[in-house]
């Protein structure tokens, strides 16, 4: 607090300077940017980097487990945030945060597009599977195709949870009714406001079926009666159930006091081979739940822009 | 390698037990938050109260059922408007009070403020004319009379700090939306407390360990209770 107010007072202190000086060209965002990168030798040492997640990566405790070696590396502190994938992208479109962990591609890419977030990278991936009563009463089990299990269970109208609540496991299911062609409703589809613990929880008191994140599905197994019945593709199930993190800074350029310096530092830290190690070692009751996906021979330039964007003048 | 050092902390997360420190970083945090809250809700209630009540003016019967209402404010509508206030858009973006423990008092004060002044009101409006007009005539000042007034309604007024104490204590919606819920890395509390502990572990299912931390909430809320009580049977009455 008091050192991010120090910076403030510097940054401004930095503009007049720039100011009075006759650099005509900028004007607030240089001052801040100079603020951030010259001055003293320590760097970002005692800032606090605030990070807006998803209930996924805190819950299942990988946060905390591999923070503390980047806060003694750096001297910082991690203000992890978690908020459901809608919520935290919101928040740092409102300036409130300065680097986003999410799982919803769809929204990331609309992030980016509207100048909020810059220097995306893939940063992990597990994988959803539908879960419901051992009794299994659409007869899913074992089905290979995601969306025909949804529609299993339209047709037979089980009861099925939703989350509701513009999660990132939201967002893929209701890509996946969509992909389905049904349209959910009626009094057997529940949409519960709920974290994925709570929904976890809902469909195993109403033997329900639901869709689920394997990590959340795994650290919770032991309290609940729900099985695996259609799996996602860790497991040899269909491709499109995969659940892939990404992480971005929040654009200095958009909310200029935005701490771009120690998101950067971060996005470098959790991208690099050491912690994609730590995040692949993280077991939850024994199991790998996180699986590192920022380390690659080959060169991935889809993951720093929007899905599918290409720059019209650069084909030729 | 450091991350190593930090998996034998994992299984608290898992309800089995809670990491050292936990516990009473959040019990810290939730006393420091309330009890500040209502403090600063008591200097501006109390003597709100008292003016309120000791005076007549057009309307009063208006601003009582103005402050009654605010005793029901839904704490996630206060929690958004001081969201709004607070983030780097809002009026007091630059002051960085988004997700600190100061945005929280601010949050909880809006909460604990109606209903600490409408049963302060309820208290000295209940003083009896006599001790009043007796002030007054012994040639007191309007401070001495509200200092009279205040002494008569201690025990109401008591009770209003407890009631604020409770709304404030008890409440998750504003302190999740502006305090961000946040611990550090080592589960030591920055601006979690008992309440949104609490949410987490029930979002989690862990419905036993949020059980646990609900049963620490009442024993606090409890201890504070009985300590106010007894302050106020010795001190304020002596």
């Amino acid at each position: 607090m008091l050192i991010q107010r120090r910076r403030f007072v510097a940054a401004l202190g930095a503009g007049a300077i720039a100011s009075t000086a006759g650099c005509s060209s900028t004007d607030g965002g240089d001052g801040g940017n100079g603020s951030g990168s010259g001055g003293e030798s320590i760097g970002v040492a005692g800032e606090t980097l605030t990070l807006t997640t998803t209930t996924s990566t805190y819950d299942t405790g990988l946060l905390d487990a591999i923070h503390t070696d980047f806060q003694e590396m750096y001297g910082v502190t991690v203000d992890a945030v978690a908020q459901g994938t809608g919520a935290a992208l919101e928040t740092a479109r409102n300036g409130d945060s300065d680097v986003v962990m999410v799982h919803a591609r769809g929204l990331e890419d609309e992030f980016m597009r509207n100048g909020y977030g810059i220097n995306r990278r893939d940063l992990m991936f597990n994988d959803f599977v539908i879960v419901g009563p051992e009794s299994d009463p659409a007869g899913i089990r074992g089905m290979s195709s995601a969306t025909d299990a949804l529609t299993a269970i339209a047709e037979a109208q089980a009861t099925f949870v939703s989350r509701g609540d513009n999660s990132g496991t939201h967002t893929k299911e209701l890509n996946l009714w969509e992909a389905a062609g049904t349209e959910p409703g009626g009094d057997w589809y529940q949409e519960t406001g709920t974290g994925m613990g709570e929904a976890l929880n809902i469909a195993n008191q109403q033997g329900a079926y639901t869709l689920s994140d394997r990590g959340t599905f795994i650290s919770q197994r032991s309290e609940i009666d729900l099985t695996i019945l259609v799996q996602g593709p860790i497991e040899g199930g269909p491709e499109i159930l995969a659940n892939p993190y990404g992480v971005m800074a929040v654009n200095p350029g958009v909310h200029e006091n935005a701490n771009y310096d120690l998101a950067m530092a971060y996005i470098g830290w959790i991208t690099s081979p050491a912690v994609q190690n730590a995040i692949s070692e993280y077991r939850v009751n024994g199991e790998q739940l996180f699986f590192p996906r920022a380390v690659s021979e080959d060169p991935d330039f889809q993951q720093y822009v929007p899905e599918g964007w290409s720059s019209e003048g650069d084909d030729a | 390698m450091p991350v190593e050092s930090t998996v034998p902390l994992i299984p608290a997360l898992l309800g089995v037990s809670f990491r050292d420190g936990y516990v009473g970083s959040i019990v810290v945090v939730s006393l420091y938050v309330s009890l500040s809250a209502v403090a600063l809700s008591t200097l501006v209630s109390v003597p709100a109260a008292v003016a309120i009540g000791l005076t007549e003016f057009p309307g009063k019967g208006f601003v009582k059922s103005v402050v009654n209402t605010g005793m029901g404010f839904p704490s996630v509508v206060v929690g958004l408007v001081v969201l709004f206030a607070v983030s780097n858009q809002g009026p007091l973006g630059t002051f960085d009070l988004i997700f600190t423990r100061e945005a929280m008092i601010m949050s909880q004060f809006v909460l604990a403020t109606p209903p600490i002044t409408a049963i302060s009101l309820a208290a000295v409006s209940g003083v009896d004319d006599g001790v009043r007009d007796a002030a007054r005539v012994l040639g007191g000042t309007r401070i001495d009379v509200a200092l009279v007034v205040i002494k008569e309604a201690r025990y109401g007024i008591a009770t209003a700090v407890l009631a604020g104490f409770g709304r404030a204590i008890s409440e998750v919606g504003s302190v999740l939306i502006v305090g961000g819920n946040i611990t550090s890395a080592s589960g030591i509390s920055k601006t979690r407390t008992l309440t949104t502990a609490i949410q987490l572990e029930a979002r989690q299912g862990q419905y036993e360990t949020a059980m646990v931390l609900g049963v620490v909430l009442v024993a606090l809320v409890l201890t504070v209770n009985a300590v106010v009580v007894r302050f106020g049977d010795r001190g304020v009455a002596g």
